[in-house]
């Protein structure tokens, strides 16, 4: 039996100038836990095949559809495809759950999720479950973007579970430009938690050592890295 | 597979006959992917073992590495995320002369599973690391590892996708039985040949 699935793509929200939503219709529900990404195909006539992971955006429901966010990059044979191409009704083909460490449920008690960038996504599936229980309590969200205008979900996010920091603009409030510090992370750093980090490399090793210097055991880190995979 | 709407790819006139099925030449680009922090391993900090199923399990310090016969590769690795990295060359010891200095490994030993300094394990087949094709490596391009691609050693089985040559590697665990390791257990192949594209689970 073939691994691989159809979802039709059901809606394209735009959540920034870079980054869409495409909302995909499944066979079945997914069966994901949050934090899990899915491999979607592209295929060509002649044969020639394109993958690229992505990860789920929504939360495990019994719905089923999920939602993945796609940031497009310039060179990137799949993203471009699906931000310039697809169109509600196409049919894509995707597997998955797939990722192990990279997942939370708010049974597996409290964590801090670091998202820098597209690397809210993952993240974001993990926030949607938390509030989707009645759980926030269990959940610390930082969410770093390079301007307001990059922040993804920027009307979904707040609440008092989520802090946001800009790397290139001001605010909110009186916090300056910047990237993430020590300021930004040491109030949501509590005892028995998990953090699970996203993004760039570079940003990930940089909110993964903060994290350390602030006494975080690095054995409680799980980091997925958004690398320049097109 | 369904051909997808409107779909093309990338231009392929000539496609390189070095490139497994489904993957790119990621050229000068290295990209890192691995799912933990960066480790601290200066030499003190640093041992490596090969135990379970051999006949002299032991471990080696750093100094004790460093002395061991290096032999290199030279060619390419190939990345599960569908890159590709060609005309590398690797220097380090090989698991054959890590083997055989703990003594060998004992009849019925059939698989390994990698540890590393971080906790992170992969599962091999023992011939996928046996007969010159794996190594403990230390050097890339004539240069030590960077910490940031597993450095100062990590595992190398350039002809498997690269999550099974484990970065900061620490242990080679001979069993006689596979169990998986952390990719693996969540859905990635328990071998991950990438000319028959082993990707996940019934690839």
């Amino acid at each position: 039996m073939s691994p691989w699935f159809t979802g039709v793509v059901e809606r394209v929200t735009v959540e920034t100038a870079r980054a869409r939503t495409f909302t995909l219709r499944l066979p079945a529900p997914l069966g994901h836990r949050a934090g899990q990404h899915v491999v979607l195909r592209l295929t060509a006539p002649d044969g020639y095949t394109a993958a690229r992971s992505y990860s789920v955006a929504s939360a495990p429901t019994s719905e089923p559809t999920i939602d993945l966010t796609v940031e497009r990059l310039d060179e990137g044979e799949v993203s471009t495809f699906l931000h310039d191409v697809a169109e509600v009704g196409d049919e894509l083909e995707l597997r998955g759950p797939i990722g192990t460490r990279f997942a939370w449920d708010p049974d597996d008690g409290p964590a801090l999720l670091i998202g820098g960038g597209s690397g809210i996504v993952p993240l974001m599936a993990m926030l949607r479950l938390a509030r989707l229980r009645g759980a926030t309590d269990r959940v610390r969200l930082v969410a770093a973007a390079r301007t307001p205008d990059d922040l993804l979900y920027a009307a979904e996010l707040p609440g008092p579970e989520v802090t946001v920091a800009y790397s290139r603009a001001p605010g909110p409030g009186d916090r300056p430009a910047g990237r993430l510090g020590p300021a930004d992370l040491a109030p949501a750093v509590r005892p028995g938690q998990r953090t699970f980090i996203c993004g760039s490399s570079g940003f990930c090793e940089a909110a993964g050592r903060t994290l350390v210097d602030l006494g975080v055991a690095p054995t409680t880190v799980t980091v997925e890295r958004f690398g320049p995979t097109t | 597979m369904a051909v997808t709407r409107g779909f093309t790819g990338r231009p392929r006139p000539e496609r390189d006959r070095r490139l497994p099925p489904g993957q790119y030449d990621a050229g000068d680009d290295w990209p890192v992917l691995h799912v933990e922090l960066v480790p601290e391993l200066p030499p003190a900090a640093w041992s490596f073992a090969v135990d379970g199923l051999v006949a002299a399990p032991r471990t080696w310090s750093w100094d004790e590495a460093q002395a061991l016969p290096r032999s290199t590769y030279e060619g390419a690795i190939h990345c599960v995320t569908t890159w590709s990295k060609f005309d590398m060359t690797w220097a380090g010891v090989s698991v054959d002369v890590l083997l055989a200095q703990a003594g060998g490994a004992l009849p019925g030993a059939s698989h390994v599973l990698i540890h590393s300094h971080t906790g992170y394990t992969t599962n091999l087949p023992l011939a996928d690391v046996t007969g010159g094709r794996a190594w403990l490596a230390f050097e890339v391009d004539g240069a030590p590892l960077e910490p940031i691609h597993g450095g100062p050693a990590r595992l190398l089985v350039p002809h498997l996708y690269f999550w099974k040559s484990a970065k900061w590697a620490s242990r080679i665990e001979v069993l006689d039985h596979d169990q998986r390791g952390y990719w693996e257990d969540g859905g990635y192949h328990d071998r991950g040949d990438p000319w028959h594209e082993q990707r996940y689970h019934g690839d």
